[in-house]
Parts: structure tokens; C-alpha cells; sequence
């Protein structure tokens, strides 16, 4: 009944060409132009509407392509970004002023973006910014924070420069070109079409025991099913993990799931199987048990337990101590205390995980997004029980990660898939399953007392704060390990305590999200020295310059900077705006009842690298007989420009332009590890690996031409070129023997940061660096309706050395989008939420125009003084958001977040 | 499996006489809703009908195709009085939803928190149906939703047009929408009022609808005639006006917040209406 006599011919014009397919009934157009015609360049985010990945021309009008019935195109013209970007001018302005403005960063929704303002401009070639916010409020997008998409599509100028790609210079992103043109390759885009399928079934429920029926009898009677996967499948050990003492969670529960969403088995079929699979058919027999799914319950000796030694549900917890904390808050003038809560944030990456794996010469390969190929070899290892060397992971390019790709998600299976078929295997999540499964930003539960003396000097903090970190461990440890170093905020802090707890839940794992619970228990901290400010009539950008960190001043763990801190830079880089806010607001709200102004600010600070452990990358380069320089670049680029910065430092070290350096990413056979995408230390510790390896090959040139230090190369075909005092000097390449890699010339440094361990006091040297952070931003709140819309922020940065400060920007403006989406709408709610409309990310007209001040303190072990920058930038958002709602309307939010319904429920209590 | 493209409506009609078939237009609801591995066997669409496709003046007011999409009402020239429905269209999810969802199909879902239904009451809308046994039948907009996710439609018929009694002259209109976020936002409560005001600047004619309030979206009727006689800057709404709304808590907001503003969104729909006329 499947044949083609029963199915309706579709012909279209898809890019200006006719195709003709046969689709089956209820096809998705999105689906046939991906699998049929190869149209890759259809990105599929949510399969909703939900977020606009999809958007194609049909008769020119935008719509998503995952809503509209296959056979609906017929007769129509439906056009892509890919067939665009050869033809229509409007779609090469984009392309060309996207890559300007750097408004592609992990480049998933780009696709969408362009496609929407190609319409757009065919209609109306000089948009205003509302006119491109209407005609883009479709497509989501979670890296950039929209700003420099609307630039790129009004036209505006851009910062950009065209030079040899330099330290310092605000080159365009390196891997730019092929996000604009259609052509980046993410984790569902590798696999050839047809390719068997996997489907994974999941627990309906919080906890629950299972049983499953007949599998053999199942694969044997349902058509197109090639295999079950269960966890009697894993040959090595069923868990996974990625802190050594702390690996609890299995590939597949055994007997019982701890968290909705958790996987047991696996189905793999043809596509069609797959597409027409009933998950209702699989012989499974569930049992819900009694679960918690809040941190108080989960503490109770009557709780379910989740893992044994973990009493009471506490994995574990992390403790900083210095001085007297309770002395000092005894001794206080003024002291201030609040209670904080926040709930689960979901990374909501517009592409969800998705890979493709196969057998080549018995080895299996994985390509797959992620944030560290080096941890999933290791952790495919333990799984596969097989030797490393039989296994490769080969990154496809990442839509987008924000620390939840740092853990494995669809690799395993994939992995498994493929050796017990022999087959290539695909597999991309659905929206609801990612976020069911995937990892989340802790809920936290802060209590914290703040003491001041009567000039505004801090005397006593005392922090203690629970973190959700749900049926897993994950990052959790890292979390409880990594606030209490960063409670007290970029100040000097000398009578100081800090406690965290990491509590299981039956709640998703917990994991890593920009800022591993930092942006949680800035909230705390900075609303607190808002009122404290306010407590002792000290202006509040004054009181925070009055405690600011300093150079040789220690901090809480009792680490001493002798150079290198920046906050008192950038607090008063705040200082005009702040003035001019405060003065505007009083005017607005003056003559206005319903609508209230209110500025607000907040600083923050965030250790680069891992808490006092080892954590080097490793980079290789190499010039091959040809001339070609070659960068093994395998920090892994997840949209911030770790590409593009590292390949500048890298340029700069070994003193050549950027252009021509060919990069080969993350291939765990031939490049070595620079370490995962995380902590905010790509461009401080791989940069460092990368000006290494480029000054160790400069070395080896010069060496070989013997001519002075400061020489000038340029390398040529076949040839490098050395110019200096005393002329010109050329290695002829030909003449070297090149290695097994074809490299004649080649340089692999490694580089690790200088920490000690922290003791029982949490009194060490943690981070080798820092960097820091204040933001200022105004608010209009509806009193009336409880609405809060950000109009305007001001954000100062301290990065040591902007390597490219285009892309400075671009990680400023979209951590602040995210901030805003904590502070204001995102709340995830296991079983409720797992969609994206009901779990709301800020859109395109959510985001108010962000002025970011760089600030260049230079640190001492950056490379060329460069600092991280990843996770400073959502940090004092929300605080400052918080901060600025209290300025309008008198409403201390302890909650985030501050959604509209708690906000109006606030400004009645607050009347009354 | 089948997909039919039928562009006659008799042929529409008996199609769906013979097959136990789903409706399709622009899919924006249809496809969220499909459940992995329960796709319809069949699928009727209809955005090929021509009677069911455009938007015309009739004897006695304006008669919109079911097909017609959201972006279509956005682009059509109709009197101040649609300009609620207008701002309501905008508010359909995304550009990408609102150039293909369609008026019939916002209806027909029945969703609270349809954006086209509290408009569309305002203008005293009727459903118009056909069925290939029973020909045409029209039912009030009120009468056509019975409540979440239930309607009047019977299977074997199709809803073939939204029909307007041409409203009064004069009357301006307005939509207001709240979300937590400005695009792609499912209401957590909307309010939409159609006003006109007589010369001395009182409002002669009121009528308002709320959404996201109740499992369908009502006429506040008390409250329309006590508007009538009174200055738009002086509208005062009471909990009274209110009593037929029964919101429900859920991620969107509690209830109690939903009740508390609509009397505002009441305020600024009639004054922003009552400017406009």
C-alpha cells in the first residue's frame, strides 16, 4: 500500500529548479527538502513552529517548513537559504553584512534569520529596527542576543575591519562563510539520506520501575526494525559522567529510572520504520514509584534515596572561609539578609543533539555536536569497553552549547547503534526529548546575611545556599565547588563563609550552564548590596567601588592578584551612564504613574579553567611542503569564535596573517586535545597553547634561516620569506622531509594554568586568572500589568586584551539575552515545560540596544593579557535587572523569574 | 494514505463523506498536535477551494474564506472596526504562523487562547458551514466553539467562511495582547473591544471580548452596557463585569493575575478602540 501508484506526484520549484517527489501522507516539507533534495540548509529546531529554524519562501512569503504538509508545496516556488545565496542580491547584501556585524555566531538560526530577511528586504529595502524585529520575531536564536542581527539587517556600519588578523583586530569569524551560505554541517546534517534511524524510549514518569516484554519477538514482527538497544547491550560499564568520583548515570536504566525522560532502550529502524513507529508498541511495562522533586523533601530521611552514600540525597557540597564571618556580621553597623530562589533554566540551543556514527575498518567513528570530543572518547571507552584507539570522534559544527553539550547525550547510542547493526546509524532528538534529557542550570535555594560599617565598608558575610542538582551528578560537584569561591563577588571580602549543597532530586541531571551556579548567587549578593547601599544612603555604583577587589588585596580563598584585576575599571566605566539613567528615570517617572523607569547595575567576576585541577590544551601546527600553515584547532567552536581567536593568537604568535591558515577541528584522530568548551577558558588556556605552538614554530623557521627575532615572515608557495635588517631570506620547503602528517615544519604546545588546591577552608589559589564584569540597564515596568521590558544596557567587560572585539560584542550581547531570559521569563518545569512554547527564551523584540565597554586590564598569564569571557557576561544581568525593577517600583524580587503574574502579585503586596 | 488537494467544495465535501479524513489548511496546529507514530491516514486540504480563499463584500457585511490567512486579513482593506482583528492577526504566533495558519483553523482548534476569537465576537462573527448532505448552515461565533477543543463541526463538514455584519459606521477597534515575551507568545490573557462614540464623544456602542479567561473566550455584555453613556477616559471596570471569567493557574500566570488584568487591558482596549473610530 506504500507504493508509488498510491502516492500523489508533488513537483515544485525548489530553488529555481523543478523537483518532483512522492511524499508519504502528512510528510513535512522541511523533512522531504532535507532528506530527498538534500537541503541541509533547513534547519530543524523544534518540528513546532516554535522557533523558526525552518523558514523557507514559498511564493516568497516566509514560513516554517516543519509546519507544511509536503504535497502543500505543490506547483509552488520554495526557496532556501542555499538557492538564495547563489541568486538573490538581498540574500548576498545578508550574507556579506551578517558576517560584518558578526550575526552568525553558532550559526543554527542563521538559515532562518536570512530567509525571513530576504522577505523582508524584497518588500521594504530600509527596514527600521521594529519593522525587522516583526519580521524576524519568528526565529529564535540563542547566541547572539539579536542586536548585531538587526544591525547586519538594516545596514547599519559595521565595526568590522578588514585587516591581516591580529591581536586586537575585529576581523569577521574565520568559519563565517559557510553559516551565511547554508553550508555548515551540524550534528543532523552529516548522515547520508536513509540512513538507519534511532528512536529512544524514555520514562513516562519522575521514578519509575520498568520490565520489558518480548524484544526479539518485537524486532522480528515490526517492519523495518533492525535492532533494540538495552543496557544488556553496553559491553563495558553502563555509566557515564564527567567527574571522575562522581560518574552515577547509566547509558540505559536497569530497573528503575530516577528522572522523567531517562532513557531504557532503543529502537532502530529505516527512516520510515522510525517515522511511522508507535512508541505505545514497544513491550515495555512501566511502574510509577514515589518520587521528590524538591530539595527540602529529597532531605528527609523518608525520601527516596537516588544513590547509595549519598545520605539524605546530598551529593555533595563545597565551603570557603576566611576570617570571622559571624564576628564581623556581629560587628556591623548595618546588615541586610534575604532568602533567593531560582528555578531550572534549560539551555534551549536551537539545535538539539543529534549525530551519526559508523564502522570504518572495525573502528567506529561518532560525528556528533559537542563541547569536548577528548571527554567523549573517554567516556566511550568506559561504555564500549573497547580500546580508545578503536574509537573517533569527529565534532560536526555546533548549534549552539552553553555548557550542556559538555556532557555525552546522543553519542552512546549512536556508538552502540552502530557496532550491534554494522551499520551507519543517525539520530537527532527531538525538542521534548532534549529537554527532558539534557542537562539544566541548577534551581537554587540561597540564604545570605551581609553586614557594612557605617562608611559602606563590608564587615561579615555569611552565604548558604542548595542547589537542585537532580537524578545525577553531572557538573553538580563543580557547581557546589565553584559558588562558594564566587559569592562574595568581584570585592574584598575579609570575614567571609560560604556553604553550598548539591541535593538529588527525581528532577533532570543538573549540569553546566554559562556560569556553573555563579549567576545564581550573584542574585544574592548583589541585590543584597543594593539595599545595603540603600540601607547606609551610599549611592550604589560608590558602594560597590568602595569594596571593589584590588590588586594585592586578597580575595575570600585568600589568593593574592598583583596584577591584573579590573572591576574598579569597569564599575567606573559605568559611572556617566549611571549618572544620566538615574537622571532620566527621575524625570520619566515624574510625570508617569502606570509606566516606571529604573536603572540598575551589577558587577560580577568568574575564575577561567577548572577550580585548582590540572586542565591543559594541547595545540598542533604544521606547514606542509606546499607553504599551506595548518592549525589544529581543537577548542571547540560552539558559536563564540574559539575558531577565529585562537587562529589570531595563533597568527599573531607565529607572526603571519590569519588568511590562508588552514583549520582542521576537533578530530580526535588527528588533532590533540585542547580541552572542553567550558569555563571560559578557551581563549585563556588554548589561546595560551595557541601563541605557544605559533611561537614555537616561529623558532623553528628562524632557526632555520638563522635571522634575527624580529624578522618578518611571509610563506609563500613552496617557501617561507624572513625579512630583516639585513634582507631578505628564503627557506625553500621542498628541501625538508616531511612527516607522516606531510608537515615539514611543526610545533605542539601544551599549556596549564597555575592553580594550588584548595584547603579544608577553601583558602587557595583556584583560577590563575579572572575576569570581571559590571552591567548597568534600564527598566520600564507596567505597574499594572506587572510587565518588565528592558529598554537599554550599558555593559563593561575587563578581558585583559580583546583579542577580536567584534566577537567581545557578540558573547557580551547574547549572555546578557540570556541573563534576561532568567531573570524574567525562563523556568522550566520538568513534565510541563518541555517545549518552546511553553518554556519561553527572550525573542528578537525582547532585547534592548546593549552599549558594551571593553575594558583591557592585562593579565599577566593571558595570552597577550587576554582573559575569558564566556560566562562573565550573563552574570550580572539579572542582578541588575533585579536591582533596576526595585528602582522603578519600590518591588524587592527574591524570585526568579520575575515573571509578569509574580511581578503584579509584588507591586499589590507592595501598595497594601 | 492519501492526501487530497480538492479545489472544488463539492468535491471537498463528498471526499470527506468517503474517508475517514483530517482537515488541513495551514497545519500551524495540526502538526504540534501529531503524536510520533499517529500520523492522519488521510489529510484533506483545503487552501485550494477558491470560495474558501479570499475575502469579499457581501449584501450584508464582509464574508472572509475559511483558508484566508492571518497575513491576508493583515494586508486587506477594511474599515477601522477589523482593526482589533487586524492587531489580533499580527499577534498569531509568527510572520511564518500568520502566513499560514488560517481564520477557520484558529477557530476550529479551539484553543482558550485563541488570538482571532475575541476579536472576531466583537464583530459578531458567524461560522458559516457546509456539509455534502445537508448543504450550508450558519452558527453565531459563540455558538460555533462549545469549549476546549470542541466545536460545533460535525465530520463531515467543513467550515467554509467567517462571516461580519458590516459594523457600525464609525466604530474603532482594538486588540490587547499579554505574553511574557514580545513575539511567539501563547496569551496569557487578551481583551478585544470594538467602541463606537456618538458626537459628544460617549461611547453609543461597546462591545468587548476577553480571551485566555475562561475555556472559551466571552462578550463582557454587563459591562458593554454600562459603557454606553460614559466618556472612554472615565471607563471603570468593575470585578462585577469580570464574574463570567474563570481563569485557570498555570505556567502562564495564576489566575487570580489573569482577573486582575483584564480590567485593565479592559481600559486600555476601550480607550485605545475609542480613539480610533
Amino acid at each position: 500500500m506504500d507504493d508509488l501508484a498510491n502516492k500523489t506526484a508533488t513537483s515544485f520549484r525548489l530553488n529555481g529548479h523543478t523537483v518532483t517527489s512522492y511524499p508519504e501522507t502528512g510528510a513535512r516539507l522541511s523533512g522531504l527538502l532535507r532528506e530527498e533534495f538534500g537541503a541541509r540548509d533547513v534547519k530543524i529546531g523544534c518540528n513546532a513552529g516554535d522557533c523558526g529554524a525552518c523558514t523557507v519562501l514559498v511564493d516568497g512569503d516566509p514560513v516554517c517548513a516543519c509546519l507544511m504538509p509536503a504535497h502543500q508545496a505543490k506547483g509552488r516556488s520554495v526557496e532556501t537559504l542555499s538557492g538564495l545565496y547563489q541568486t538573490d542580491t538581498h540574500a548576498k547584501d545578508l550574507a556579506e553584512r551578517f558576517q560584518d556585524h558578526g550575526a552568525a555566531q553558532c550559526g543554527i538560526c542563521t538559515p532562518g534569520m536570512m530567509v525571513s530577511a530576504v522577505a523582508l528586504l524584497r518588500d521594504n529595502p530600509e527596514p527600521n529596527v521594529e519593522e525587522v524585529q516583526d519580521a524576524l520575531g519568528g526565529v529564535l536564536c540563542r547566541c547572539t542576543g539579536y542586536r548585531k542581527i538587526i544591525d547586519a539587517v538594516i545596514g547599519l556600519p559595521a565595526n568590522m575591519k578588514k585587516t591581516d588578523g591580529q591581536v586586537g583586530d575585529p576581523i569577521r569569524k574565520l568559519d563565517g562563510e559557510d553559516k551565511v551560505a547554508g553550508r555548515e554541517a551540524f550534528g543532523d546534517d552529516v548522515a547520508p539520506a536513509g540512513t538507519l534511524e534511532i528512536f529512544v524510549i524514555r520514562s513516562p514518569s519522575h521514578r519509575a520501575s520498568f520490565s520489558f516484554g518480548d524484544l526479539e519477538g518485537f524486532v522480528s514482527l515490526a517492519s523495518g526494525i533492525e535492532a533494540v538497544l538495552t543496557a544488556d547491550d553496553v559491553k563495558g560499564r553502563n555509566v557515564f559522567g564527567v567527574i571522575p568520583h562522581f560518574m552515577d548515570q547509566p547509558v540505559f536504566a536497569e530497573t528503575e529510572t530516577r528522572f522523567r525522560g531517562e532513557a531504557v532502550a532503543a529502537v532502530i529502524g529505516t527512516p520510515q520504520a522510525i517515522a511511522s513507529f508507535d512508541p505505545g508498541t514497544f513491550p515495555v511495562t512501566w511502574t510509577e514509584l514515589p518520587s521528590v522533586n524538591d530539595i527540602v523533601s529529597a532531605q528527609s530521611p523518608d525520601a527516596p534515596q537516588l544513590h547509595e552514600g549519598r545520605d539524605l540525597n546530598v551529593m555533595c557540597g563545597g565551603f570557603v572561609s576566611s576570617g570571622d564571618a559571624d564576628a564581623a556580621l556581629g560587628r556591623a553597623e548595618v546588615t541586610v539578609e534575604g532568602h533567593f530562589r531560582s528555578g531550572f533554566v534549560e539551555h534551549a540551543y536551537i539545535e538539539p543533539e543529534a549525530g551519526f556514527a559508523q564502522m570504518v575498518d572495525g573502528r567506529v567513528e561518532v560525528h556528533a555536536c559537542t563541547q569536548a570530543p577528548v571527554m567523549d572518547l573517554d567516556s566511550l571507552e568506559i561504555i564500549l569497553g573497547i580500546d580508545r584507539s578503536m574509537i573517533r570522534i569527529v565534532p560536526t559544527a555546533v548549534g549552539g552549547g552553553f555548557g550542556s553539550k559538555l556532557d555525552i547525550s546522543v553519542q552512546p547510542y549512536l556508538a552502540l547503534g552502530s557496532i550491534k547493526t554494522g551499520k551507519p546509524v543517525r539520530l537527532c532528538y527531538s525538542r521534548t526529548e532534549s529537554m527532558q534529557s539534557s542537562t539544566k542550570r541548577h534551581p537554587s535555594d540561597i540564604k545570605l546575611k551581609i553586614g557594612a560599617t557605617s562608611v559602606g565598608k563590608i564587615t561579615g558575610f555569611n552565604f548558604y545556599g542548595e542547589f537542585d542538582t537532580g537524578a545525577y551528578a553531572s557538573w553538580g560537584p563543580t557547581v557546589a565547588n565553584r559558588v562558594p569561591v564566587h559569592a562574595s563577588g568581584p570585592y574584598e571580602i575579609p570575614d567571609y563563609r560560604a556553604e553550598s549543597k548539591g541535593i538529588h532530586t527525581n528532577n533532570p541531571p543538573a549540569g553546566a550552564f554559562r556560569g556553573f551556579g555563579v549567576p545564581q548567587s550573584a542574585i544574592a549578593q548583589e541585590c543584597l548590596f543594593d539595599e545595603l547601599a540603600q540601607k547606609l544612603d551610599i549611592d550604589p555604583l560608590e558602594f560597590r567601588i568602595i569594596n571593589a577587589l584590588k590588586n594585592n588585596v586578597p580575595t575570600v580563598c585568600g589568593q593574592v592578584f598583583s596584577q591584573g584585576v579590573g572591576i574598579t575599571e569597569c564599575l567606573t566605566a559605568l559611572r556617566p551612564a549611571w549618572l544620566q539613567e538615574n537622571e532620566n528615570c527621575a524625570t520619566f517617572n515624574a510625570s508617569n504613574t502606570v509606566l516606571k523607569h529604573g536603572v540598575g547595575l551589577a558587577a560580577g567576576w568568574y575564575g577561567c579553567g577548572n577550580t585548582s585541577l590540572p586542565n591543559p590544551s594541547t595545540i598542533k601546527s604544521g606547514i606542509r611542503a606546499d607553504g599551506t600553515v595548518v592549525l589544529h584547532q581543537g577548542a571547540m567552536d560552539i558559536g563564540q569564535g574559539a575558531n577565529t581567536v585562537i587562529t589570531q593568537i595563533f597568527a599573531t604568535a607565529l607572526g603571519i596573517s590569519v588568511d590562508g591558515i588552514e583549520l582542521i577541528g576537533g578530530d580526535t584522530d588527528v588533532t590533540p586535545d585542547a580541552g572542553k568548551t567550558s569555563a571560559s577558558r578557551q581563549t585563556y588556556v588554548s589561546g595560551n597553547a595557541a601563541r605557544l605552538s605559533g611561537e614555537a614554530l616561529r623558532a623553528r623557521i628562524l632557526d632555520n634561516l638563522n635571522v634575527a627575532q624580529g624578522a618578518v615572515l611571509t610563506i609563500g608557495a613552496g617557501a617561507i620569506h624572513a625579512n630583516d635588517v639585513s634582507g631578505e631570506h628564503t627557506l625553500s620547503l621542498a628541501g625538508l622531509s616531511a612527516d607522516a602528517e606531510g608537515y615539514v615544519l611543526r610545533a605542539e604546545e601544551t599549556y596549564d594554568p597555575p592553580t594550588k588546591p584548595l584547603d579544608a577552608n577553601g583558602q587557595g589559589e583556584p583560577y590563575a586568572q579572572f575576569g570581571y564584569a559590571a552591567h548597568l540597564v534600564v527598566v520600564e515596568v507596567d505597574a499594572a500589568l506587572g510587565t518588565v521590558k528592558p529598554l537599554k544596557f550599558v555593559a563593561a567587560h575587563d578581558v585583559g586584551q580583546a583579542i577580536n572585539p567584534l566577537l567581545v560584542e557578540g558573547q557580551v550581547q547574547g549572555g546578557i539575552a540570556q541573563g534576561l531570559g532568567m531573570a524574567l521569563m525562563e523556568e522550566y518545569i520538568p513534565g510541563r515545560t518541555e517545549n518552546l512554547h511553553d518554556y519561553l527564551i527572550p525573542t528578537i523584540g525582547d532585547i534592548p540596544p546593549i552599549d558594551t565597554i571593553i575594558i583591557e586590564e592585562p593579565d599577566g598569564h593571558g595570552p597577550y593579557g587576554a582573559k575569558g569571557l564566556g560566562e562573565h557576561v550573563l552574570i550580572p544581568t539579572a542582578p541588575a535587572i533585579l536591582n533596576a525593577i526595585t528602582n522603578a517600583t519600590g518591588v524587592r524580587v527574591r524570585q526568579v523569574p520575575a515573571t509578569p503574574s509574580r511581578m503584579r502579585s509584588m507591586i499589590i503586596g507592595n501598595a497594601t | 494514505m492519501t492526501y487530497l488537494i480538492p479545489t472544488e467544495l463539492e468535491a471537498a465535501l463528498i471526499s470527506l463523506t468517503r474517508h475517514q479524513t483530517k482537515i488541513v489548511a495551514g497545519s500551524t496546529d495540526v502538526y504540534p498536535a501529531m503524536k510520533q507514530g499517529h500520523t492522519p491516514k488521510s489529510l484533506l486540504d483545503v487552501t485550494r477551494i477558491k470560495e474558501l480563499s479570499d475575502i469579499t463584500v457581501t449584501a450584508i457585511g464582509i464574508r472572509i474564506g475559511a483558508a484566508v490567512s492571518w497575513s491576508e486579513i493583515v494586508k486587506a482593506d477594511l474599515p477601522a472596526a477589523f482593526d482589533g482583528l487586524k492587531q489580533a492577526a499580527k499577534e498569531v504566533g509568527s510572520l511564518q504562523i500568520q502566513n499560514a495558519g488560517t481564520i477557520a483553523g484558529n477557530l476550529c482548534n479551539a484553543s482558550p487562547a485563541a488570538d482571532g476569537v475575541p476579536p472576531l465576537l466583537t464583530l459578531d462573527a458567524q461560522v458559516e458551514l457546509a456539509s455534502a448532505a445537508r448543504g450550508a448552515r450558519i452558527l453565531p461565533l459563540q455558538d460555533f466553539i462549545h469549549g476546549v477543543r470542541k466545536t460545533a463541526l460535525a465530520s463531515d463538514e467543513i467550515v467554509t467562511a467567517v462571516h461580519i455584519p458590516t459594523p457600525p459606521e464609525g466604530a474603532g477597534a482594538a486588540f490587547e495582547k499579554l505574553g511574557s515575551r514580545r513575539y511567539l507568545v501563547i496569551s496569557i490573557a487578551m481583551t478585544a473591544a470594538l467602541i463606537k462614540c456618538d458626537a459628544r464623544g460617549l461611547i453609543s456602542e461597546a462591545r468587548v471580548a476577553v480571551g485566555a479567561c475562561s475555556p472559551v473566550a466571552q462578550r463582557m455584555t454587563q459591562l458593554e452596557t454600562d459603557l454606553i453613556g460614559t466618556k472612554p477616559s472615565e471607563v471603570e471596570i468593575l470585578p462585577s463585569h469580570l464574574s463570567r471569567l474563570s481563569p485557570i493557574d498555570d505556567v502562564r500566570g495564576s489566575g487570580g493575575y489573569r482577573l486582575d488584568i483584564v480590567q485593565e487591558q479592559c481600559r486600555r482596549a476601550i480607550q485605545r478602540a475609542a480613539a480610533h473610530g
